[in-house]
């Protein structure tokens, strides 16, 4: 056999070791990643699996169903939480500039940060609606699959060493203090004002599997659907459509779209670049 | 002649004119798509794409996420996300942690089209002033992927493509025309 034909085998190896190993990851612990996009959960896999040691992924699929500190840390791996105070900042002001003044005219607002990581996009908008007058009437409901990055979320703790970028990108979205209004800092912890917590709900949910949030006027969901495939994309956007109100707003990711999806027709596109869309108001 | 379905580039300072001087020595109608990881701020626009799509030889804009891979263009990653490549020859985006201090990383792109294209691949490094690039050499080389680095002596900064070499995965050191002048022996126009 040449090494051509070597690898070919050992490339389907490697793929059936895969579908096994996320197979084992939703039956025996719920975890659906089976609608990941495959180049990254690969290339996340097998960078843990030479991390630990391992020769190859079904001996992966072993670890992680006899330990659980194994499972833990393919979560992690596979959920990516890399996130920022006001990443974009062009997409805060122009919900400021777009949304904000249309949600004033609704007496309490329901909004949903969907994959909120550890919880630096909801402080950066709960910090905008207190500047806009409208916090005391939002409820905001703050979500993710991830239980270790919601306790950080809660927390609203992050490094002094970051601040001035997000001072930077408060100025860039808008803002209108002095970002230092909102936190203390001590030693190389920026303790965010728990008053911004009051009205949040941090609360475990698994778009692939859970089910809708019920009146919600403004669904933030930022980098989360880049990791799907579009069939799993098209399911969460149909339950973001179901969770909207009628006229309710929805915003992704710089990199995300609704327009190959089967819902694409219930939206108005009302800024193209921040990918911010309203949902059509039907008789 | 050895048939390639797509190459594979990374450069970083210095990038920008070496991208133009290769894809200007390009014949009109070079058909192998061309995918770039050029390291850039994470604040930029998508200047790049544009200023090399002016030059009127390739189709060349920045990657989306799930888009095809089509021949006659050129794809730049966007800046702040890494650029992967599916099974299915579409592009995927994430916002993982950086990989050798950059986002996009070279070496995310090349490992991930190693997998994929194999040794239908070719892997290009240009100029640039850091290591990234060196490992995902070696992966194209291990799925019988050409690689080729740019020579250090005519290279802006000569950083990357000495960590290219410095592997022993390189298969030919060569100036940015010579570089266009394999690729459009390649390419049936
Ligand atoms: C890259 S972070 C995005 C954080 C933030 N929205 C932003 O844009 O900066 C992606 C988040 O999505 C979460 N996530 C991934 N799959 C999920 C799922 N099926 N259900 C809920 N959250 C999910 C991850 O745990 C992670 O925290």
């Amino acid at each position: 056999m040449n090494t051509s034909e070597n690898q070919d085998i050992d490339d389907s190896i490697l793929q059936l070791e895969l579908e096994l190993l996320l197979e084992a990851l939703v039956r025996q612990y719920g975890y659906d990643f089976r609608n990941y996009n495959k180049a990254h959960v690969k290339r996340r896999l097998l960078y843990r699996m030479q991390q630990l040691g391992l020769k190859s992924l079904s001996e992966l699929q072993h670890h992680i169903l006899h330990q659980s500190s194994t499972l833990a840390m393919i979560l992690k791996d596979l959920s990516i939480n890399v996130t920022e105070m006001y990443r974009d900042p062009s997409f805060y002001l122009s919900l400021r500039k777009e949304v904000i003044p249309l949600l004033r005219t609704y007496p309490y607002l329901r909004i949903w940060h969907a994959g909120c990581a550890t919880g630096e996009e909801v402080y950066s908008f709960a910090i905008l609606l207190k500047e806009e007058g409208l916090y005391d009437r939002s409820q905001i409901y703050a979500t993710d699959f991830n239980t270790e990055v919601l306790d950080t979320a809660k927390k609203g703790i992050y490094p002094v060493s970051k601040i001035k970028e997000y001072t930077f990108n408060y100025q860039a979205a808008g803002g209108k203090n002095s970002f230092s209004d909102y936190y203390t800092a001590r030693y190389d912890a920026a303790r965010f004002d728990p008053e911004l917590r009051k009205n949040i709900v941090f609360a475990s949910h698994n778009l692939v599997t859970d089910s809708v949030f019920a009146e919600t006027h403004l669904i933030i969901c930022r980098n989360v659907l880049i990791y799907f495939d579009r069939s799993l994309q098209n399911k969460v956007l149909n339950l973001f459509n179901d969770s909207l109100i009628m006229g309710g707003f929805l915003g992704l990711g710089s990199k995300e779209n609704i327009m190959f999806s089967t819902v694409q027709d219930q939206f108005l596109i009302l800024n193209p670049n921040e990918k911010l869309f309203r949902k059509k108001i039907m008789k | 002649m050895k048939a390639y379905d797509a190459i594979v580039i990374g450069s970083s300072a210095g990038g920008m004119y070496a991208l133009k001087n290769l894809i200007q020595g390009l014949k009109p109608g070079f058909r192998i798509p061309l995918i770039i990881v050029q390291h850039l701020s994470p604040h930029s626009d998508n200047y790049l794409a544009h200023f090399l799509d002016q030059l009127g030889i390739l189709r060349v804009k920045e990657a989306d996420e799930r888009e095809s891979i089509k021949p006659g263009h050129a794809y730049i990653a966007p800046p702040n996300f890494h650029l992967l490549i599916e099974n299915d020859h579409t592009f995927s985006l994430t916002v993982e942690e950086k990989v050798n201090y950059a986002r996009p990383s070279i070496d995310v792109l090349f490992e991930t089209a190693a997998g994929v294209f194999r040794d239908r691949l070719i892997g290009i490094i240009l100029t640039g002033a850091n290591h990234d690039g060196a490992n995902g050499i070696k992966s194209i080389r291990s799925f019988g992927g050409f690689t080729i680095a740019q020579n250090p002596a005519t290279a802006e900064s000569d950083i990357m493509p000495k960590a290219a070499i410095a592997t022993g995965k390189i298969d030919k050191i060569w100036d940015i025309n010579e570089i266009s002048g394999f690729l459009n022996s390649l390419s049936n126009t």
